[in-house]
């Protein structure tokens, strides 16, 4: 289907293959049906294979460095809060480089939609090990194989009560763009792990292996127990799928801070300077 | 009489010497007295030795001295710390016997007497209306004061104590340090700020609506300022989960449309390299408040030094265009930050406010000026749908979209990118962009602000940042009509309109707070030559007295 949020790009720098085409394409859609106005959006990422998906959309963009796309969209987020925010990238990006702004971003809940395209291993600088990287996963530098425990995004997010936590399968389309379009709904922080495999660098987790290796939660699950949410996060082989996470209401980064100054709802950029009160306040100085 | 009177307090953390110092200075500048206030402490919270230097006087001093005409030591430790500042005429208020000097004791013991009046806690109050009275100062104008201060159950003790210590002064009756308050009314109206203040201030005149920081000292006091003024200007503030995010936060704030600063000191601003990078490949706007202290690493983390204009210089991987702006006292401060907004706006850059410790701790007479009330201007431009955000123009200059804002979109990449703003490996691409961005780097040479200069003697004394003052009073006191000075507040880049003083001078003498001569580095880059550097690194300022004797010093050399 062609969406308003398309790009001709003559020069794509993703493989043959990769998971990153599927993730696009459900984004653009679910944005699409959502009915978001593409000016009106903006995509902020990381680098990164995954960090270039805004490169081949239609949309505002601001692709900055490695690990530090959360800080810039929750400070575009307050800047003008009438934007829709993405945060994308991929696990090594959000997880690894980014990892003390990922713990941050939840906990502060501005309404950002954080997008991981998770393949378990670094694409760009050539197939090393990621965080997530399952434990055993042999890589140029990881030789005798990865030996430490995969990062788990999904219990560290419900562990820092996020306020909304989904994972779910690039290569399952219906699945993907359903959860997508609940994570795009959402006031408050969402984080998004998607699984997509890496056709060049991970030969371990392909396609097959994430088809066989995840499960969709079922209608009588319910994401608001946390106590179930975590007992969710921890299982793998297979690893569930879905939203496994719902925290209860709670304060929003960008309502907070505009509350607090009493700025409003306005964006930043047409606020005035009061003279009149500066004068005011530097008397109390003489 | 005397034109100028230093007393120095000292102490350990948590005795008070803050409230001596809100009292006095506010009480001497109401007398109608020139003051200026400094202090020096440890990084501790409670305990260790600490002072602060207050010096008055009829004409405008804003600088340290080093020796002390009154010395108040609240304990004995403070005694031994600031021995070395103590001379044959200072007047050492404490008990005699606790320690001894060779010196004039006016033998009381504050503690006690405070005690006497119920509560130990006093002593300080009690100190600060001896030296006021001392001083030939008429008591009502602390009354005044310690009744601002203390509108609560405090009040009454407090009022007790300062009767205890005015009495005590007006008793020494020789007046030895009396001098005359000279300010005519009008002159009252001026304020008494710190460097901090002035940068707090000049940010929100530049329209600053956003701070993110991680605390460091000593910049965090523009922090708790802006944060303290958040409602009255609409200052959205976040504490940022470390210094990388802070900068971030900021340009997203930016690329927004925001007005935003960070504040930092130079371990947190070395995190900050790869977003100042960032931002001038990006061209998106920012402005960082760099309060210098002692390094490498965590230094000295309460004092001071100048330590870091290179790294605010060359932090930042990639050649990009920026602006580094040094005030030398307040009001600098605040016409700087303020100017800081405006062009960073203007160029699509980092600029960086350079500050430091000492300058950001002190207190100044600021002689009052009226703040111009023209809105600032944002050079932002309303997108049509064939938008792009790197255009190429004459001057080097895109104009700036933000998103949300028109009809185009607005994609900005940290790779390097088309005019449209999307990833190239383009050589050609490269080098228009590249080249557009660096051309900015001659427009704002042009922007530069010339150099203050004093006097017009041959021989001139280079000082730039917040040694502003101390060189100035240095200078006043050696007299000498061979000297001229000059001193730099726009230090990077520096344009040949700001340099061409120096190449006339027939002897080019540098002074800094650093221990290797970074300016005097730059200078030389630019063809100057120095004949002498005059360097300080122990983590204090310079300070009047000893600054005049390395000047004389050096000038015998040249003779």
């Amino acid at each position: 289907m062609t969406t308003r949020f398309d790009r001709i790009v003559e020069d794509n720098a993703w493989c043959p293959g990769c998971g990153n085409f599927s993730i696009l394409a459900h984004l653009k859609e679910a944005l699409e049906e959502m009915g978001l106005d593409p000016l009106q959006s903006a995509v902020v990422s990381g680098i990164g294979q995954a960090a270039k998906t805004p490169q081949y959309m239609s949309v505002n963009m601001f692709n900055g460095l490695h690990g530090r796309a959360l800080p810039v969209a929750q400070g575009l987020k307050v800047s003008n809060p009438s934007l829709t925010v993405i945060a994308e990238g991929g696990d090594g990006d959000m997880y690894g480089e980014g990892g003390n702004h990922f713990m941050a971003a939840i906990r502060r809940n501005a309404t950002i939609i954080n997008i991981v395209h998770n393949n378990m291993v670094y694409g760009l600088t050539k197939g090393q090990a990621s965080p997530t990287s399952q434990r055993g996963f042999k890589t140029p530098v990881q030789t005798e194989g990865v030996h430490v425990e995969p990062f788990n995004p999904i219990a560290t997010a419900i562990s820092l009560d996020a306020s909304l936590v989904i994972r779910t399968f690039s290569g399952n389309k219906e699945h993907c763009k359903a959860m997508l379009k609940i994570a795009i709904e959402h006031k408050g922080y969402v984080l998004i792990d998607i699984f997509q495999p890496c056709v060049t660098f991970n030969k371990t987790n392909t396609f097959k292996w994430f088809k066989d290796n995840v499960y969709e939660l079922q209608d009588d699950y319910d994401p608001t127990d946390k106590v179930k949410a975590f007992e969710k996060a921890l299982e793998s082989h297979p690893f569930p799928i879905g939203v496994i996470y719902k925290g209860p209401p709670k304060v929003i980064l960008e309502d907070a801070l505009r509350d607090e100054s009493r700025v409003g709802d306005k964006p930043l950029y047409s606020s005035t300077v009061d003279y009149q009160r500066l004068g005011i306040e530097m008397e109390k100085y003489i | 009489m005397r034109d100028s009177v230093s007393i120095l307090i000292g102490g350990k953390a948590g005795q008070g010497i803050a409230s001596i110092e809100t009292l006095l200075t506010k009480g001497f500048k109401r007398a109608g007295f020139y003051t200026f206030s400094t202090k020096e402490f440890m990084s501790r919270v409670r305990g260790g030795s600490n002072t602060t230097l207050i010096r008055i006087s009829k004409n405008p001093v804003n600088a340290p001295v080093y020796k002390a005409d009154i010395f108040v030591p609240l304990d004995t430790n403070a005694f031994y710390h600031a021995q070395d500042r103590i001379t044959k005429e200072t007047f050492v208020i404490a008990k005699k016997g606790n320690f001894e000097c060779d010196c004039t004791f006016y033998d009381h013991d504050l503690e006690s007497l405070a005690k006497s009046i119920g509560s130990p806690i006093v002593s300080n109050t009690i100190a600060a209306a001896l030296v006021f009275g001392l001083l030939g100062c008429d008591v009502k104008v602390l009354r005044g004061i310690v009744e601002e201060m203390y509108p609560n159950e405090l009040l009454e003790v407090n009022l007790k104590a300062l009767e205890i210590g005015a009495k005590l002064g007006e008793d020494n009756g020789s007046c030895l340090y009396c001098i005359e308050p000279t300010l005519s009314a009008t002159q009252t109206k001026d304020f008494f700020l710190s460097g901090t203040e002035g940068v707090g201030f000049g940010a929100i005149a530049g329209g600053c609506n956003f701070i993110s920081s991680y605390p460091m000292s000593p910049s965090t006091g523009v922090l708790t300022f802006l944060a303290k003024q958040s409602q009255n200007f609409g200052i959205c503030v976040e504490q940022a989960e470390d210094e990388i995010a802070a900068f971030q936060m900021g340009l997203g704030v930016w690329y927004g449309g925001g007005r935003s600063i960070t504040t930092t000191s130079g371990g947190g601003f070395a995190l900050m390299g790869e977003g100042l990078s960032l931002s001038g490949i990006t061209e998106t706007p920012m402005v960082v408040y760099l309060a210098q202290r002692p390094g490498p690493a965590t230094g000295l983390p309460t004092r001071t030094e100048q330590g870091d204009l290179e790294l605010s210089i060359y932090s930042g991987h990639g050649e990009f265009p920026r602006i580094v702006l040094a005030p030398g006292d307040p009001k600098e401060c605040f016409e700087l930050a303020r100017s800081a907004f405006e062009l960073a706006d203007l160029y699509q850059i980092p600029v960086i406010i350079l500050s430091d410790q000492y300058l950001a701790d002190s207190y100044f007479h600021v002689e009052q000026f009226d703040i111009e009330s023209k809105q600032p201007v944002h050079h932002i431009v309303k997108t049509d749908v064939d938008y792009k955000r790197y255009s190429l123009s004459d001057d080097g200059i895109s104009p700036r979209g933000i998103p949300g804002y028109g009809e185009g979109f607005v994609l900005v990449d940290s790779d390097e990118h088309t005019e449209e703003g999307l990833i190239t490996e383009s050589m050609s691409v490269r080098n228009e962009q590249n080249g557009k961005r660096l051309k900015k780097g001659e427009l704002i040479r042009n922007e530069a602000i010339f150099p203050e200069i004093v006097g017009e003697g041959e021989i001139v004394v280079v000082g730039w940042g917040s040694t502003k003052h101390i060189i100035k009073e240095a200078l006043e006191f050696i007299n000498d009509t061979n000297i001229a000075s000059i001193h730099f507040s726009w230090v990077y880049p520096l344009s040949e309109a700001q340099l061409a003083p120096l190449r006339n001078a027939k002897q080019v003498i540098t002074i800094e707070n650093n221990a290797t001569g970074q300016f005097a580095k730059l200078l030389k880059q630019h063809g100057i030559v120095i004949y002498a550097h005059i360097l300080k690194s122990d983590g204090l300022p310079f300070f009047v007295d000893e600054l005049s004797e390395k000047l004389v010093s050096v000038l015998k050399e040249i003779r």
